[in-house]
């Protein structure tokens, strides 16, 4: 396998009724890969992860999985499986009938599908829970449950669609972590859907982030973070402020900008600009201050509450600043804004 | 709840409010569950002591003495006969509207868009609306000798099918009496079903016939056997199409029952064969349910 590719998408576009949903997207999935599609709803990730499970047809283009063109093949013939968004568990039958649903369709053996069944009930920390029904689980378990299900077949890629959305925040960053460590155990390739960035940072050995049916920026956490190419992906991923200035549309992560009250020097090494606070929010770990440019643009600065920052004093609303940054902190973007 | 008895063991207020809840629950609940008990109930028990009883041969006046005599009667003679044919026809019955409703309710949950299947809904409930005999009568006037089925034959060359005053006359027109009554539970059931289970069961290497087995088919059981309860126990009981549409040999139980009650004036012995759907049907229910039906519910 190596460096062959578990998923290869070329070309491929999408039409529901007069809306294009995707537009000509080409894009290549590393074996072995935690890869996440990420962007806001309505940006055409999930009908892209339909498509590899074979759920849509493509308009345009062809999807191969490690070399083989699925294009045409129906989902019950594609060696992929899907962890639903709303888990789709069966209701009509226990936990560990549903984990060997695929197996007894493929027809395996009742011993066999019932060893494997547990071992996968085993991964995801669920043992004695075989006899349950779904609607006696909570929707962790049942979350764990969708996912022993999906592996225990051993496909080649596991598609995941959103699957920690119907969780609460706490248990959402438990299961982060245990997917991460569960895909590098067992080493399949994942290729997960979300709309929250944090969770794409948190797991994705890459991200592509996708917007309004086109793929925008394909890179690792750090590069779509640290060098965003548009302006969407500046401000999808994290927050960022983007300005234009001589012409050329650049971004400012909150945390690389400088506040300096009427009295502070500025450092030789920074450019700065002036401006009023319009705001100041407290979020325990961080102060967020938003300030108005007088030169018309408004930016949000960050810093950090870790007692450091007493030599410089939190800037209060109404205040007069100086707002500076470092030039090789401003960087350029792809694409115009608005 | 849990302020409900405070430090000094004294009962605060949320004691009378569960109280008031408990009479408001009682007053809301007592008016069906009397006419339940009183009018459904009472009655069926009055039937069943009823088939007890006997008639006296010479004053023609009912005997209160209790006797299975009615029973041994029911068991011999012409009632077997009357009581298999009304069980089968009521079988067949059912499974020609289980055949016939489940794609088109399957089309109309799954398939129709939301326009169609609105309309298609309507289609379904409309002939509810319309007279029973009305139905039946128009049904009479396809079937019989003279009537359009025999004249549409005719006209494409094929031989007359004359079915009229036949037990395939009485088929057809349940089958379509009943129709609206299996199609809409299945309907429900079939809406009910996230599409996602259905994805999930292909995404997990089934083929559609597999995924209909085991995925569709138990979840929609449960309306399966809703519809199959009405079109089972109406054919049971009827005794109006067999008289209008049926031939020498199409008396059913519901029949038996009419003539022993009106013509017969035998009072007891009609109870008893009352006895016989009511039967039918709590066999039924219990196979239902040890085959599973229910368990989706």
């Amino acid at each position: 396998m190596g460096d062959q590719s578990a998923i290869d998408i070329r070309g491929v576009a999408k039409s529901f009724a007069q809306t294009t949903v995707l537009h000509d997207i080409t894009l290549e999935i590393r074996d072995g890969e935690f890869f996440t599609m990420l962007g806001p709803s309505g940006s055409g990730k999930t009908t892209l992860l339909r498509m590899v499970a074979g759920f849509e047809s493509p308009d345009a283009g062809t999807i191969r999985l490690h070399g083989d063109d699925v294009t045409q093949r129906p989902a019950h013939l594609r060696p992929v499986n899907t962890v639903f968004q709303d888990y789709a568990l069966f209701p009509h039958m226990d936990v560990v009938t549903n984990v060997e649903y695929g197996l007894r369709v493929a027809g395996v053996g009742r011993e066999e599908r019932r060893r494997k069944a547990e071992a996968a009930l085993a991964l995801v920390r669920l043992e004695g829970f075989a006899g349950r029904r779904p609607a006696q689980l909570s929707g962790g378990q049942r979350q764990r449950v969708a996912l022993a299900r999906a592996i225990v077949n051993e496909p080649s890629v596991l598609l995941l669609d959103e699957p920690l959305g119907a969780l609460d925040l706490k248990l959402r960053q438990e299961m982060q972590t245990e997917l991460k460590a569960i895909q590098r155990r067992i080493g399949i390739t994942f290729l997960y859907v979300t709309h929250d960035q944090e969770e794409a940072m948190a797991m994705s050995d890459r991200i592509a982030i996708m917007n309004q049916g086109v793929i925008e920026q394909v890179g690792s956490p750090q590069e779509v973070y640290e060098l965003p190419a548009t302006a969407f992906v500046a401000s999808f991923v994290g927050t960022s402020n983007v300005i234009v200035r001589r012409g050329r549309t650049q971004s400012l992560r909150p945390e690389r900008l400088l506040l300096l009250g009427p009295s502070m020097i500025a450092p030789d090494d920074v450019t700065f600009e002036w401006g009023n606070v319009v705001d100041v929010v407290y979020l325990g770990m961080v102060t967020r201050i938003f300030v108005g440019l007088d030169g018309g643009d408004d930016l949000v600065a960050v810093q950090t509450n870790d007692g450091s920052s007493t030599g410089a004093p939190v800037p209060r609303r109404g205040d007069r600043i100086r707002v500076a940054w470092r030039p090789e902190d401003a960087f350029d973007l792809e694409t115009a804004v608005v | 709840m849990t302020t409900s008895v405070d430090a000094r063991g004294r009962r605060g207020p949320h004691v009378s409010a569960l109280a008031r809840t408990r009479w408001r629950t009682a007053f809301l609940l007592s008016p069906p569950l009397l006419w339940f008990l009183v009018i459904y109930f009472s009655s069926l028990g009055l039937m069943l002591v009823t088939s007890f009883w006997s008639v006296n041969g010479f004053t023609n006046l009912v005997d209160h003495h209790l006797t299975g005599q009615n029973f041994h009667q029911i068991a011999t003679g012409a009632y077997p006969a009357i009581i298999g044919r009304t069980v089968l026809l009521a079988a067949l019955v059912t499974i020609t509207d289980v055949v016939v409703a489940f794609p088109f309710a399957y089309a109309m949950a799954r398939v129709a868009s939301r326009r169609t299947q609105r309309l298609l809904l309507v289609a379904v409930l409309l002939p509810l609306w319309a007279s029973y005999l009305a139905k039946v009568f128009a049904w009479t006037s396809i079937l019989i000798n003279g009537g359009a089925l025999n004249w549409t034959f005719n006209l494409i060359g094929l031989p007359s099918p004359n079915l009229g005053f036949t037990n395939g006359a009485m088929w057809i027109v349940f089958c379509y009496i009943w129709l609206p009554y299996m199609i809409v539970p299945i309907y429900g059931a079939l809406e009910r079903i996230p599409s996602s289970l259905l994805d999930a069961s292909a995404d997990l290497g089934a083929p559609w016939t597999a995924t209909f087995r085991r995925v569709m088919l138990p979840l929609v059981l449960p309306g399966l056997v809703a519809g199959s309860i009405f079109t089972f126990s109406l054919t049971l009981g009827d005794y109006v199409t067999p008289l209008l549409i049926g031939g020498a040999n199409s008396t059913l139980v519901g029949n038996a029952i009419y003539e022993n009650l009106l013509t017969g004036g035998n009072l007891p012995l009609a109870a008893a064969l009352a006895t016989v759907p009511i039967a039918v049907m709590v066999v039924y229910l219990l196979v239902a349910r040890r085959l599973g039906a229910f368990e989706a519910l």
